[in-house]
């Protein structure tokens, strides 16, 4: 499944990054494959959404989160 | 005196500008890089008694690959070794909280080669943070001299200095293997570019920057070349690579209890970024800011409007008469008034930003707000910059600054304009109050004040509608995505927020201060002044013109002055410019006086009401009674006898002053924070084909 998926407070796992898609600057900020992802807020209008991962604390837009691919935990 | 150039760089949210402050205090300078929007931050320190440092302020970056045109022209800096600001040594300025991601920044720019310090900043949080660090065995992995300081405390900035002026002492050796990335790729790059720098090298392969004398030594450079997704896979790798080379550094040099600060961030959050209380909290916020720069800026501003108005009587009266003291008396100085009338404003609007900033409040408004701003091409923050231009497009424009991606920052300073200032509203009042009968909708809502606060609905239409508009003209230099982070909640530091404040109105000043100078005199001159024939001999002109009537009754002094003084407005140059262009007009339902009453009234739109007056003959007291100018309005006729404000001209009129830009300060900060002339005629003439378009369809339609 895709991050965009991930419902509030759970947690997955980051298996692969879509490197066409994806700006490198996501990954720089810590969204790299193997760390845990947390999603902490969807915002009121369900997106963009909150989350958690390798400790940086991001907002990321729905059709950005489309393109990490977890393995929910 | 020696002198040293120091490089300011980090990620964003480490505090990097308090450092700046804190070496620098008020001896720094904000200029802009030729044709882009992003600041250039130079500041001086005193380092010794014999050595001064210059100090740039990179722009926060998460690393040295640029993520937009901005970010690519700031890091030119460190990458072009002939760009004036190319630094002896690198600070880099790093959170001991998410130290991990802080340094990845720093890998890359010792691997560039430089001489460079690590500063831990908020190392007084340590321990309420639950973080402990081995510095002298981080600083041996890593290769380099690592400063603990506190730039809120202002402690550790001594060390820093003294760490910096030692700068020769440190070495420049990369600190990350690249052959890790990919053994062979990255052997053969240093087998086809020996003694060369290998990051370089490697940056030079991904195209972030083409570094000069680098040419292979065998020809056949196409055994390297990678394809694009070949080479963002190969960065991506490079991302993780480093990653690891410095989670196995802070493994055993660096620790930390997370559940203590998650814990704050959690309450926060959950009320700021609530579907409910989060849209509330950001409403009152909206109205604090609203109403601080619409009534508490009124008073400072009254004082400086009436400032300049004596100061201006006092010159025409104390100076030998003459042009150059008109000049001076009616041209420059309430030039000057204009200008500076609106640094309350600015100072009020970027005091009040600077807390939400500082806070990291605002990085909630962008994450609440961006679903609903996105569908226009604007961002999240840009709803600052419309609330608040709705008191005044000119501090409003200028807190666009703080909107990260470039085309949404563009497009919202492009619309801001067309909120509905304060400046519309002494037209507004006149021309309904003259067209909008004094009847109520169902029963109990006035009509006339139901028309205004549709003007209000109108402007923000306008605005957004516009933002779609551009949205899809305007080209992006390149794709931009969007990521933010969230950053810890902190209490803001004063000293940041006043310096932040003071350089803003500095800014102002300067920068579009004189465009709006020139821009005022030029048009003060052009209503001031006429050919000879006609507006030299105005007093002649009028004397006969009363002859010729065979007016039995005499004129009292007063209506005499105001005679000539319509009859001069008239004549001016602008005013022949008005009579001229009439007939562009004349579609809108304008006949030549309001043709040049909304000319004059391009300095500024309340100026309207009071060239109207003047040309309308009404007396200085006249002018400024309202009821008067309706009045004398209300009689006024065309050559057929029919009324001349009916209601086609005067929603015309009302439309055209919701969308044409008729105000030359707006220009000149548009130019100013644009950096670009080009940028400043698209707003200019796009307003003003949308005002004339929806003026002219109202009138046709309506007439």
């Amino acid at each position: 499944m895709t991050l965009n998926f991930l419902k509030k407070s759970q947690k997955g796992t980051i298996i692969a990054i879509n490197a066409d898609n994806v700006p490198l600057k996501l990954i720089e900020m810590g969204c790299l494959p193997g760390n845990i992802v947390e999603v902490l807020q969807i915002a009121p209008l369900s997106d963009p959404i909150y989350i958690k991962v390798n400790d940086s604390f991001l907002s990321i837009r729905k059709d950005l989160a489309k393109e990490i691919e977890v393995e929910l935990i | 005196m020696k002198q040293l150039k120091v490089a300011l760089i980090g990620n964003p949210n480490v505090g990097k500008t308090s450092v700046f402050n804190a070496l620098t205090g008020l001896n720094q300078h904000v200029g802009n890089y030729p044709g882009v929007t992003v600041e250039r931050k130079i500041g001086t320190a005193t380092l010794a008694k014999d050595t001064k440092a210059h100090i740039i302020d990179l722009p926060g970056v998460y690393s040295v690959n640029p993520n937009s045109k901005d970010e690519e022209i700031a890091l030119n800096a460190i990458f072009d070794a002939s760009n004036k600001d190319f630094p002896d040594v690198i600070v880099v300025v790093a959170e001991v909280e998410n130290l991990k991601r802080n340094l990845l920044l720093f890998t890359q720019v010792k691997d560039l080669g430089f001489p460079t310090i690590l500063a831990l900043n908020m190392a007084d949080q340590m321990e309420k943070k639950g973080i402990s660090i081995d510095v002298p065995a981080l600083e041996k992995a890593l290769d380099t001299k690592i400063v603990l300081i506190s730039a809120r405390k202002n402690e550790g900035i001594d060390e820093l200095k003294q760490a910096v002026l030692n700068y020769s002492n440190y070495n420049t050796n990369s600190v990350f293997d690249l052959k890790s990335i990919d053994e062979s790729y990255f052997t053969l790059l240093g087998h086809l570019y020996p003694n060369q720098n290998p990051y370089k090298v490697w940056l030079t392969q991904t195209g972030v920057f083409q570094f000069e004398q680098l040419s292979p030594v065998v020809s056949s450079s196409s055994t390297v070349q990678k394809s694009e997704t070949e080479l963002k896979k190969l960065q991506q790798r490079e991302t993780i690579k480093r990653y690891q080379f410095i989670n196995k550094i802070l493994k055993d040099t660096y620790k930390i209890d997370t559940s203590k600060a998650t814990d704050i961030r959690m309450k926060f959050d959950r009320i700021l970024t609530h579907k409910f209380w989060g849209y509330i909290i950001f409403f009152f916020v909206l109205l604090l800011i609203y109403g601080s720069i619409f009534e508490l800026a009124a008073f400072p501003m009254d004082f400086v409007d009436g400032l300049f108005a004596d100061l201006s009587s006092w010159t025409s009266a104390n100076l030998p008469e003459g042009k150059l003291t008109e000049l001076l008396a009616d041209g420059v100085i309430p030039g000057l008034g204009g200008v500076l009338m609106f640094v309350p404003q600015i100072a009020i609007l970027f005091f009040l930003i600077s807390i939400l900033e500082e806070t990291g409040y605002m990085s909630r408004v962008v994450f609440i707000m961006d679903r609903i701003m996105k569908p226009f091409g604007l961002s999240g923050k840009s709803v600052v910059p419309l609330v608040s231009g709705t008191a005044c497009a000119i501090p409003a424009i200028m807190s666009a600054r703080n909107i990260e991606n470039p085309k949404e920052r563009l497009i919202t300073m492009l619309v801001t304009p067309f909120t509905t200032c304060s400046a519309r509203i002494p037209v507004y009042i006149i021309i309904i109050s003259l067209i909008i009968p004094k009847t109520y909708i169902l029963g109990f809502v006035p009509l006339q004040a139901f028309v205004m606060t549709m003007m209000y609905v109108l402007g923000f239409l306008a605005a957004l509608l516009s933002g779609l508009v551009l949205s899809k003209i305007i080209k992006a230099d390149r794709k931009s995505f969007f990521v933010i982070e969230m950053p810890t909640y902190k209490a803001p530091i004063l000293k940041n927020v006043f310096l932040n404040m003071y350089e803003k109105v500095v800014s102002y000043v300067v920068g579009a201060g004189k465009i709006i100078l020139a821009l005022s005199v030029i048009l003060w001159f052009l209503g001031s002044h006429g050919p000879s024939d006609t507006f030299g001999n105005a007093e002649e002109m009028v004397a006969e013109k009363q002859m010729n009537e065979r007016l039995t009754e005499r004129l009292t002094e007063e209506q005499l002055a105001s005679e000539i003084a319509g009859y001069q407005l008239e004549h001016s140059y602008i005013g022949i410019i008005g009579r001229t262009i009439e007939p562009v007009f004349r579609p809108l339902g304008y006949d030549w006086k309001i043709s040049i009453a909304v000319l004059t009234s391009f300095a500024a739109r309340e100026v309207f009401v009071g060239n109207l007056a003047t040309l309308y003959n009404l007396g200085e007291e006249a002018a400024e009674d309202e009821t008067k100018i309706i009045d004398r309005m209300a009689n006024e006729k065309r050559a057929d006898g029919t009324p001349v404000y009916t209601v086609a001209t005067g929603i015309s009129l009302l439309l055209f002053y919701a969308f044409a830009m008729q105000c030359l300060s707006t220009v000149g900060v548009t130019k100013k924070e644009t950096n670009s002339w080009k940028w400043t005629f698209v707003q200019l003439v796009f307003m003003t084909a949308v005002a004339y378009v929806a003026a002219l369809i109202a009138y046709q339609l309506l007439k």
